[in-house]
């Protein structure tokens, strides 16, 4: 004997299933303001109803998460199945990035769009092959060229927010939070200059 | 560590492995990019070697301090040729380099933290896929049209084209006229010119008649002379 189920049948539950069905479908977020376009409806509903489905699609009640990222809406699959999904997928966006393939990643995240040459006056070291391996996971974009003969320039792409669970570059860290200080450094090399002359 | 170990120092870098003299001789001969190679893995690998040694060899430091500064002044000739070398002064020199560690720095705790970033995220799976299609938009619709012109317009269209002229086909003799002409030549006399032959007829006519008489070379009825260019060509029977 089939179980009986209750459908709740009100506008804000319909809207709420079109939106499970075009977050289904859909290969990238989508932001809000498509999914208004896509379902005909004002931004403000469907806020409404993507917060029900923030309810209904949560750690520890699904199988399947809804989650705001790379400046839009989309599904994933929840923590609890992640061993499954590591037997059976692989994650070849992501794995293996070297330390230069990173830090090429972060001078693009911040400064972008950026050239390579820019990038290898920062890091020291040519970015070729850095750019090229990222361009190629689809974690770096060409962003087009700054004069019409200059060198092409490189900016993240919204891959990148995914695979970083970053809803935007807001998301980022502030440079100037992270490292040390030009003064901090010149005392440290001070200090390590007058050990040696005593 | 003397200053000859430290060209036999040990290296294990992204785009080199093996004794940092090798390195050197590599690069001298240019068969190693020294854009590639990662100079501040060098340096640590120095640091750490000269960690392991109780008393610092000032020789040892020297020598490299001098090798490590002329790769680097190579790979910045090789990263920025066109650049003018503006000499700083030993206190500019080290507040820039300050500066562009700390920048640097920065960037690296940045990719750090991104990292991190990555391995707190490493149980959430999502779906990659191909962007989806957008829906391919519909035609643009014609604004209404009047029916009577239509029928016209095919009318006009589908109307017999009018006959092409064939008059100037009217104006051409037939060679074979000329080919009975020069043959019947050849029988009765050893020799004619073709110039007088066709005197006084149109234009039309003299470019058939040579075609004519071509006819006949190729066919050898006839051997042609002319003496010299636009000179009477002169024919006669091709055995004679």
């Amino acid at each position: 004997m089939q179980p009986s189920l209750r459908v709740i049948d009100n506008p804000v539950d319909r809207l709420a299933r079109t939106l499970e069905a075009l977050l289904v479908v859909a290969g990238r977020p989508l932001p809000t303001a498509e999914l208004a376009a896509a379902t005909d409806e004002e931004e403000e509903r469907v806020e409404t109803a993507l917060a029900l489905l923030l309810g209904r699609y949560r750690e520890e009640r699904s199988g399947i998460v809804l989650e705001q990222v790379a400046g839009g809406w989309a599904f994933r699959a929840a923590r609890q199945a992640a061993t499954a999904c590591e037997r059976l997928f692989d994650r070849p966006v992501a794995r293996g990035l070297s330390q230069a393939a990173l830090e090429t990643l972060a001078v693009v995240a911040y400064l972008g769009p950026v050239s390579r040459p820019e990038i290898a006056r920062i890091r020291g070291v040519a970015a070729d092959s850095a750019i090229a391996g990222l361009v190629e996971r689809g974690l770096v974009a060409e962003a087009g060229r700054e004069e019409a003969a200059g060198p092409v320039r490189y900016r993240t792409t919204a891959l990148f927010e995914r695979v970083f669970g970053l809803t935007g570059p807001g998301d980022l860290p502030s440079l100037d939070d992270l490292g040390g200080e030009a003064d901090e450094l010149r005392a440290r090399l001070e200090d390590v200059a007058g050990r040696r002359g005593a | 560590m003397s200053a000859a170990a430290v060209r036999d120092l040990d290296l294990d870098l992204e785009a080199f492995e093996g004794p940092f003299d090798l390195l050197l001789t590599l690069v001298l001969r240019e068969e190693l990019e020294l854009v590639d190679v990662d100079v501040a893995e060098v340096v640590v690998a120095f640091v750490e070697r000269l960690a392991e040694r109780a008393d610092p060899d000032l020789d040892a430091c020297g020598e490299f301090l001098v090798l490590v500064a002329a790769l680097l002044e190579l790979k910045v000739r090789e990263l920025f040729p066109d650049a003018e070398v503006e000499e700083l002064d030993p206190e500019d020199a080290a507040e820039e380099l300050a500066e562009r560690l700390a920048v640097y720095r920065r960037f690296r705790a940045a990719a750090a933290w991104l990292e991190q970033r990555l391995a707190d995220r490493g149980d959430r799976w999502f779906r990659v896929g191909p962007a989806p299609l957008a829906p391919t938009p519909a035609p643009p619709r014609l604004p209404p049209q009047e029916p009577a012109r239509l029928a016209e317009a095919i009318r006009r269209l589908a109307a017999e084209p009018p006959a092409p002229s064939l008059h100037h086909l009217g104006a051409f003799p037939p060679v074979s006229r000329f080919l009975e002409r020069f043959r019947t030549l050849l029988g009765r006399r050893h020799r004619f010119v073709f110039d007088r032959e066709v005197e006084g007829l149109a234009r039309v006519e003299q470019a058939v008649a040579f075609l004519a008489l071509l006819e006949l070379r190729h066919a050898g009825e006839v051997a042609l002379s002319q003496p010299a260019p636009f000179a009477p060509i002169v024919c006669s029977p091709a055995s004679a």
